[in-house]
């Protein structure tokens, strides 16, 4: 740290939140700059996904600050977000399963004729080129999303992100349900987005992944900040020791109680 | 072609099930085949049709109004007051209507923001719309309107009743409006995933709000139709309307759980449910019949969606 002389495009200051007694997120910093890839890296339940739908708007933080681009919002919401270039690709993926690709790609962003009637025809080409163009291949994008596999559902979603156009996308363990061959295309998909100026921030289990493609590693645990660093400072064995030492130190500190 | 046989086997179901009651009736009763027997089945649907239309809407979002029969009743009572204060039949149809989005909306606004379960809510303000009926009238029908209203419940264009064209013009406008529209498509993906459409940037508030106001109208519609044809607004007029509306919606096809509606299922489902009224009036069977053999065509309907679900679900597997 301390080499950066950029502003950061996305950043979190003191970001509490809190469900009933649980305390998701407890004083969370969180910085990403432009044209990185951000990994966010912690174990399951340390509050990676409240922090990114908290940069997205969909939940309003119990104190403290986002920044987006510069700007300080008090009170975010998902369309000022989304206005600003933040797309995000949910853990739930946020898909309507009873729409067919289409309907969910377009969701919210409707190609219309004349300026009333949804354009379905147009919508489902769009669709089939977009599709075709992130090589994803999905059999029947007629159907319903329901009946799609997890990992088809998943590419869909990125495919909607990308085609949103924003320049911050937000991925939550985005190729969690998929195998090794979607997987490793949808890693091309992001490197390739990354070349294109895009700042992504990604969270992920997979290790690999993350020193695959990301600039800068942030952990976190238990709704706290631990460390970030550049990740070309560090290897998969040293973050593997971060991680489970902090489990451990924890697991000490509540023994001690 | 088998795939879309598949997505419209309950509407298959529906018209096959149409067919075979009206072949029957057919050849037990002469009278029922006529064009005068014909138009009294339309005319006898028609509002139950707008009802359900509106319905159809509002099951699609997720969620059920059980308070739709007591806005029927409450509007009816309050145009009824209108007209016998002097007001002209425009403007008191038009405070019907607008009461009826008015009540429809309050009903969005609360499954909205308080977050109680639809069912108790709608229930309670079921009870409530109801007893304020009934203060209001002391209990007695509101009678006696002038000719200009009556015509609207009794009227005919031809040999059409106006109600029939007014349920025509809800269906007609109901499939764009939910098919080949932004506010259909929203209130589909309310009830497919309401985190869908709220992480996509779009107020769910104003959907609900509207579809239940969409409802509301379509009750208005009803209270002016049936207190102009009975030439009687009553405070216990569509007392268990809602439920037969519901009934229509789910046997035609729109799914329980919202997200999937279907407009053609719900028109053939009101009139199949209509032709075995009128069959069984006919045939002077008792009308108790015609609960039961309401209720196992809605059980076999459900069975029907069911088992499509489950088909699903195998072939995923
Ligand atoms: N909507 C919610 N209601 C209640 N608790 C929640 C909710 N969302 C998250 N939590 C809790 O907050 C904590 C952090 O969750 P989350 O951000 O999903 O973690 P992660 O994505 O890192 O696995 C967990 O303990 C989780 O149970
Ligand atoms: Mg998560």
């Amino acid at each position: 740290m301390g080499t950066d002389t950029r502003e950061p495009i996305v950043e979190m200051r003191h970001v509490k939140k809190a469900f009933g007694y649980i305390q998701a997120l407890e004083d969370m910093n969180f910085s990403a700059y432009p044209g990185e890839v951000t990994a966010i890296v912690g174990d399951n339940g340390s509050g990676k996904s409240t922090l990114i739908k908290i940069l997205t708007g969909c939940l309003k933080p119990d104190a403290g600050e986002v920044w987006i681009k510069g700007k300080c919002f008090s009170s975010l919401t998902v369309k000022q977000s989304m206005n600003e270039g933040v797309t995000a690709v949910y853990q739930d993926l946020a898909l309507d399963n009873c729409k067919d690709c289409a309907g969910n790609i377009f969701l919210g962003r409707e190609l219309l004729k004349f300026g009333i009637f949804l354009d379905h025809g147009r919508m489902r080409r769009k669709t089939e080129e977009l599709l075709e163009n992130l090589h994803i291949s999905i059999p029947d994008i007629t159907q319903p999303v329901e009946r799609m596999s997890g990992g088809q559902r998943q590419a869909l979603a990125i495919a909607r992100a990308v085609d949103t156009g924003g320049d911050i996308l937000i991925f939550d363990e985005p190729t969690s349900a998929m195998g090794i061959k979607e997987t490793s295309r949808i890693m091309k998909l992001f490197a390739g987005l990354k070349e294109a100026g895009k700042t992504i921030i990604l969270i992920s289990h997979n290790l690999f992944q993350v020193f695959d493609i990301s600039d800068r590693i942030c952990v976190v645990h238990n709704g706290r900040f631990v460390d970030s660093f550049m990740t070309k400072d560090s290897s998969p064995q040293e973050l593997h020791k971060l991680i489970v030492e902090k489990e451990e130190e924890l697991s000490d500190e509540k023994a001690a109680w | 072609m088998k795939k879309q046989l598949g997505k419209y086997s309950q509407q298959i179901f529906l018209f096959a099930a149409m067919v075979i009651v009206c072949i029957l009736l057919t050849i037990r009763s002469e009278y029922f085949f006529t064009w005068k027997n014909i138009r009294n089945i339309l005319e006898a649907v028609s509002y139950r049709l707008i009802l359900a239309i509106g319905m159809t809407f509002v099951i699609a979002s997720g969620v059920m109004d059980l308070s739709a029969g007591s806005i029927v009743s409450l509007c009816g009572v309050i145009m009824a007051l209108a007209l016998h204060g002097g007001m002209p039949v425009p403007a008191a149809v038009a405070a019907g209507v607008l009461l009826g989005i008015a009540l429809g909306a309050v009903n969005g606004l609360l499954i909205h923001y308080t977050g109680i379960n639809f069912f108790i809510l709608t229930l309670a303000v079921s009870g409530m719309l109801r007893g304020i009926s009934l203060m209001i009238t002391d209990g007695k029908p509101i009678t006696k309107f002038g000719q200009d209203f009556i015509y609207l419940g009794i009227g005919r264009i031809g040999e059409i009743q106006l109600s029939v064209l007014f349920a025509a013009c809800f269906v007609l406008v109901s499939v764009p409006l939910m098919f080949h529209m932004k506010w259909g498509g929203y209130v589909l993906s309310l009830g497919g995933n309401r985190e869908a459409l709220v992480k996509s940037g779009i107020r769910a508030g104003f959907y609900r709000v509207t579809v239940h106001a969409l409802l509301g109208a379509a009750a208005a519609v009803v209270a002016v139709i049936i207190t102009a044809r009975l030439n009687s607004a009553e405070p216990n007029a569509g007392m268990n309307m809602e439920l037969d509306a519901i009934t229509a919606v789910v046997m035609g096809g729109t799914s329980i759980k919202g997200g999937k509606a279907s407009i053609a299922g719900t028109a053939l489902a009101v009139l199949i449910l209509g032709v075995i009224r009128n069959g069984l009036t006919l045939m002077s069977v008792s009308s108790d019949y015609q609960q039961w053999i309401t209720g196992f065509l809605l059980l076999v309907s459900v069975l029907i969606s069911e088992i499509k679900v489950y088909k699903i679900k195998a072939l995923i597997k």
